[in-house]
């Protein structure tokens, strides 16, 4: 069954953000415009869209080093998150956690993390929090396809499941650990299989296609509502650009082909052509979305760009609480 | 041909692949494991190379799985392989702690001398790439206080080759920590094989009335630092214990007795950092011919951020140094 129209539009326009966003940081990036490393998260927008579009006030979401989309998709301000990217005191850590370590509590967005497998043992602290204090909520647990090697990650995975937390791990899959393709760093093809292991369903989906992201992450994350526990969804997806930055350089690990044939599949454009099909957006109506969150894009990077940096004390401010 | 440009120079990133392909030439238990360092020759590029020419039984991608992978040097040496095993930044050796610190550094003690553990560790340190907190810890102070571990730091091309060689040639665990931020140096390296003993520090520039002892990268601001110092009349001795467990007090000391003055400089943390080591050392082998208490400069007590405008402020500069020194030597810095 197809999802609401509301539903669809909601979930395009989550991805066009994640998209547009992503995409002016790459060019600033390029530029020499952003100080440090950028992992950009193009191609792999259902993923964090057909999640986010579940969660709500008072869930969680643990990140990775690839998180601009996590944040952005459950609301995210622009405006912070370039200013953090350009290192200025406006940004969301006060410039002091960049790209890779970027968070809004606020949100429930519990932070990039610069540690590969940093994040599943804080999501089951998170669930363990709401299962405790009886909240209903729920946490997502993104990771990726190389991250599930990390001991942390089947730690995590069997204390979730034990003591049934309210929790979906949801693996981006997108065939890659850095330079290293899946085949080449586990002995399985599906990372879902892995979930057998610790006692709760294992979940295999397109995730190029937004759809059906959010129709099994909807299952799982009422699954785990309803405290039945755990899920482990794996999205089969793809990164656009390197693993670091935009253009690969020096050693070849993946063909101009392979990234083709995977750009033929772009969830945005999967979705528009659903869209149009649907009768609920056209061209024009796309185009009109794509323009407005352009601008918004434009206008948070003049405000990035035009905030001050952090003062040389703010250096040893925030160590500890005061 | 002078002999200045006869003199090979490679940056650091080539000699540390110069290094291990001669390791790995001349004993065929040698091999490297580590994330990404075989087909993609490692995201520093320091194991460009060596795929092609030593396969993948001896030139090891692995699943991003650290403890695993250190746990995989440890079984090694202790079966008869002399394992080099590569942790891609120095902040990830968390993940491994307890191979490293609980099995690594004591089985042989703990066996009563029964196992013979040639494991190398190498690995990135340093800040001053706006990597952030996560990304650039130098964090060498944690192991030198494990008994059981050697612990060698790199200042340069020189040192990186000689050091790596000394660690792999070595039949206890050695920690190699390299710098990221001097992987593009060049200066001198010979082509043949050679050690840099272990407990050998090394005088880098001689000078009469300072003694600066730098690790790192910070061997080579505290170079720069000297030449400022000089247009204060100031002659500072500069001097990198290459490696800091076992530590060459002998040479640290013997400089000191010359100029009665120390500073003493790393890019780590301050507080609880090696700095305290060696300023104690000098305090208790050196006290008589001392006259000033013993300096220290190193990061303020933070994370490191990732803001330029804090990271500059962070790293420990040649400037810093010399008004440090200065401020030792009661003048204006
Ligand atoms: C503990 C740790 N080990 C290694 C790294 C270096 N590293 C950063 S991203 C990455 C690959 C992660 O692959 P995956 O989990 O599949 O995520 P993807 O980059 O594909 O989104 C690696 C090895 C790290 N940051 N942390």
């Amino acid at each position: 069954m197809t999802p609401a129209p509301e539903t669809l539009l909601d979930l395009h326009r989550r991805m066009l953000r994640i998209r547009l966003f992503e995409e002016e940081a790459g060019r600033l990036s390029e530029a020499g415009r952003i100080p440090g490393a950028l992992h950009l998260y193009v191609g792999e927008e259902a993923v964090a869209a057909g999640v986010a579009a579940h969660l709500g006030p008072g869930d969680q979401v643990t990140s990775t080093h690839r998180g601009h989309g996590h944040l952005v998709a459950v609301g995210g301000d622009f405006r912070r998150m370039f200013a953090e990217l350009f290192g200025r005191a406006t940004g969301y850590c006060r410039g002091k956690g960049g790209s890779m370590h970027i968070a809004d509590m606020d949100l429930g967005m519990l932070g990039a993390n610069g540690i590969v497998g940093g994040g599943p043992p804080i999501a089951v602290g998170a669930a363990f929090s709401n299962k405790y204090r009886k909240t209903q909520n729920v946490t997502a647990c993104f990771f990726g396809d190389g991250a599930s090697n990390e001991g942390s990650f089947h730690e995590a995975a069997n204390m979730a499941g034990l003591y049934r937390l309210p929790l979906i791990f949801v693996c981006e899959n997108n065939g890659f650990g850095e330079f290293t393709r899946q085949d080449r760093h586990q002995a399985i093809r599906d990372i879902a299989d892995r979930a057998a292991g610790y006692g709760f369903p294992g979940v295999v989906v397109d995730g190029m296609d937004v759809i059906a992201v959010y129709e099994a992450a909807g299952e799982a994350i009422a699954r785990a509502r309803r405290g039945e526990g755990p899920t482990l969804l794996e999205c089969k997806t793809y990164r656009f650009y390197d693993h670091v930055g935009v253009r690969g350089m020096g050693v070849v690990y993946r063909s101009d082909d392979e990234v083709r044939a995977w750009r033929e599949r772009d969830p945005i454009t999967l979705l528009e052509r659903r869209l149009a099909e649907l009768g609920i957006l056209d061209a024009a109506g796309a185009a009109a979305v794509r323009d407005q969150v352009q601008a918004e894009v434009r206008e948070a990077v003049a405000f990035a760009e035009s905030s001050p940096f952090p003062d040389p004390s703010a250096l040893t401010e925030d160590v500890y609480a005061s | 041909m002078t002999t200045a440009t006869a003199q090979r120079q490679l940056p650091v990133v080539m000699a540390i692949n110069e290094a291990l392909r001669q390791l790995m030439q001349e004993d065929p238990n040698v091999f490297l494991a580590g994330e990404d360092v075989a087909l993609y020759g490692s995201v520093f590029g320091f194991s460009r190379g060596l795929l092609d020419e030593f396969g993948p039984e001896r030139v090891v991608d692995t699943p991003i799985s650290e403890a695993a992978l250190v746990g995989l040097g440890v079984g090694a040496a202790a079966t008869g392989l002399r394992p080099i095993i590569d942790i891609m930044f120095m902040d990830f050796m968390g993940v491994a702690m307890d191979q490293i610190v609980n099995q690594a550094a004591k089985m042989r003690y703990m066996f009563g001398g029964k196992a013979r553990l040639p494991l190398t560790i190498h690995t990135m340190a340093g800040a001053g790439l706006n990597l952030a907190a996560q990304h650039s810890q130098s964090l060498e102070a944690w192991f030198c206080h494990v008994p059981g571990l050697k612990v060698v730091m790199a200042s340069g091309p020189y040192e990186a080759k000689g050091l790596i060689i000394a660690a792999v040639h070595d039949d206890s665990p050695v920690i190699v920590v390299n710098n990221k931020a001097l992987l593009g140096l060049a200066g001198h390296v010979p082509e043949e094989m050679y050690e840099i003993p272990l407990g050998q520090a090394a005088v880098v520039r001689p000078g009469t009335n300072f003694t600066i002892i730098a690790t790192g990268r910070m061997v080579q601001e505290s170079l720069a630092a000297a030449e400022k110092l000089l247009e204060h009349g100031i002659d500072a001795e500069v001097i990198d214990p290459r490696s800091l467990v076992p530590l060459d007090t002998a040479t640290l000391v013997e400089s000191v007795r010359k100029t009665h003055r120390a500073l003493v400089v790393h890019e780590a943390v301050r507080f609880g950092g090696f700095g305290a080591e060696i300023a104690a050392q000098l305090q208790e082998l050196a006290f008589d011919y001392l006259d000033a208490p013993v300096g220290r400069v190193g990061a303020p007590f933070s994370p490191v951020p990732f803001s330029p405008a804090l990271e500059a402020h962070y790293v420990p500069n040649a400037d810093r140094i010399a008004s440090e020194v200065l401020r030792l030597l009661g003048r204006a810095g």
